[in-house]
């Protein structure tokens, strides 16, 4: 399984490319050479910190490139601000456009009496027919730390509840994301890591 | 529904674990990365790594000792002691932590705070503070002050403000620990650590003198704490992280179980 992981400088990519290399997948990293998303069997955008940093994908000619390789049937996965990306954007930074293959926009949590940021290990309530998230039990927990996310649509695979529900995990056709950190939620990230890397495109690729 | 934390520490000297959570059957209990294992596996929700070595040479000791803890750690980790620098922190990420946890170099540079997480996102960077209750002030909680070399010297801040600042400046989380409490067993300072929970909006890691399971349910309750550190487990009269939560769980609080 060859997956190739994006660089954009926002954060550190060592616990997601040890995960990844746990589970037997051959990780290339790339920050910024088009070619190994050109060719990529599978693509991982993960990514910590500010919306504003997703701007590098766009300097680098990443994003048509991420985009052309999603309509190949690349299975392709967001990773927190990596899945906030793959909406129309953030109100974290609202001059940077994301992918826009979800319509929807990424916000901040609400002033409540709870705490932002949303740290911590929080459980997942299943929507029916995700792939992505076979096998995973609903109530099944995996860690959070962000302050700003997604909305619940038709496309959410899971919800959270924290000052309101939210889309925990998206999935679209070859399209997914997930808020949480697969690789730092245990068995239960680990299996979703896994799924993804298993996938098979229609195509068989 | 967010659950409360329980973090195991280890502290490391030289590469090997001196102090903290201790297992009698485990072949080699000194090593880092097989305790740490071994927490995760039972139950912790995350692991801190605490090195006391703070020496120029022990520093490439602690990076590799990192390296292997983390190779098959898949909770979050957190790695503190002698990160005087951003570049300290960029190789004990690189190296695998997912976040550093700094005391004494930001209180003489506060600015480390934002540089680092400028290059890692706030939620990478713990500010660690060690504080003392200031018995001649008027409201010795509130005018709780803050102390470098294992709570022998004041740095001449308030904690509430030295917590404030910190979160201004970038930090995801304050890890608090009552100099007054450590080591007694007879309870966290819940009092200190609601305060400093209620002053700010990131989530507080309570530590100092916990004993027993009682003194958890109420740093959760009274203390308003987020997450809270367990350094010697078994001194509380359970066998594990899990025993601990289901003792929590039946209590009330919200932990992650089945974990």
């Amino acid at each position: 399984m060859r997956v190739t992981v994006i660089d954009y400088k926002a954060g550190n990519l060592t616990s997601v490319l040890k995960a990844l290399r746990h589970l037997g997948a051959e990780a290339e990293v790339t920050d910024g050479d088009l070619v190994p998303v050109e060719n990529a069997e599978r693509i991982v955008l993960p990514g910590v910190g500010h919306f504003q940093a997703t701007e590098r994908l766009d300097a680098t000619g990443l994003t048509p490139t991420i985009r052309a390789a999603i309509a190949r049937g690349v299975p392709f996965l967001g990773i927190c601000v990596g899945m906030q990306w793959v909406y129309a954007g953030s109100s974290e930074a609202s001059i940077q456009p994301g992918l826009g293959h979800f319509a929807e926009s990424c916000t901040r949590f609400p002033d409540s009496t709870e705490k932002v940021p949303h740290v911590g290990w929080n459980s997942l309530e299943m929507r029916a027919g995700s792939r992505l998230l076979a096998g995973v039990e609903p109530g099944e927990f995996v860690y959070f730390t962000h302050s700003y996310r997604a909305p619940v649509t038709a496309d959410a695979a899971a919800i959270t509840h924290y000052i309101g529900p939210f889309s925990a995990a998206v999935e679209r056709g070859n399209v997914m994301g997930v808020q949480f950190h697969p690789e730092k939620s245990g068995p239960t990230g680990l299996k979703i890591l896994g799924n993804f890397l298993s996938w098979e495109t229609e195509e068989g690729a | 529904m967010i659950t409360k934390r329980i973090i195991a520490c280890l502290d490391v000297h030289a590469g090997r674990v001196v102090k903290g959570v201790q297992f009698i059957d485990i072949i080699d209990a000194g090593d880092p990365a097989a305790l740490a294992a071994r927490h995760a596996r039972e139950g912790a929700d995350e692991i801190v790594m605490l090195d006391i070595t703070a020496t120029h040479e022990g520093r490439q000791t602690l990076l590799d000792t990192v390296r292997r803890t983390a190779r098959e750690l898949f909770v979050p980790f957190a790695v503190g002691g002698g990160i005087r620098s951003a570049a300290d922190a960029a190789q004990v990420f690189e190296a695998g932590a997912d976040k550093v946890s700094v005391n004494s170099a930001a209180l003489a540079d506060p600015t480390l705070i934002d540089a680092i997480g400028r290059s890692f996102g706030a939620q990478a960077v713990v500010v660690a503070i060690d504080a003392r209750r200031d018995p001649q002030a008027a409201d010795p909680v509130r005018d709780a002050k803050v102390y470098v070399q294992g709570g022998r010297k004041p740095a001449g801040r308030r904690v509430v403000e030295w917590a404030r600042e910190a979160e201004a400046r970038g930090a995801g989380e304050i890890l608090l620990t009552s100099m007054d409490t450590d080591g007694t067993r007879a309870g966290f300072d819940c009092e200190l650590i609601a305060a400093v929970s209620e002053a700010v909006s990131i989530p507080v890691i309570a530590s100092g003198g916990a004993g027993t399971v009682d003194h958890f349910i109420d740093v959760f309750g009274r203390g308003k704490a987020d997450a809270a550190l367990a350094a010697s487990i078994f001194h509380f009269g359970v066998s594990s992280a899990r025993a601990l939560k289901e003792a929590l769980a039946r209590a009330g609080v919200s932990v992650r179980l089945p974990c």
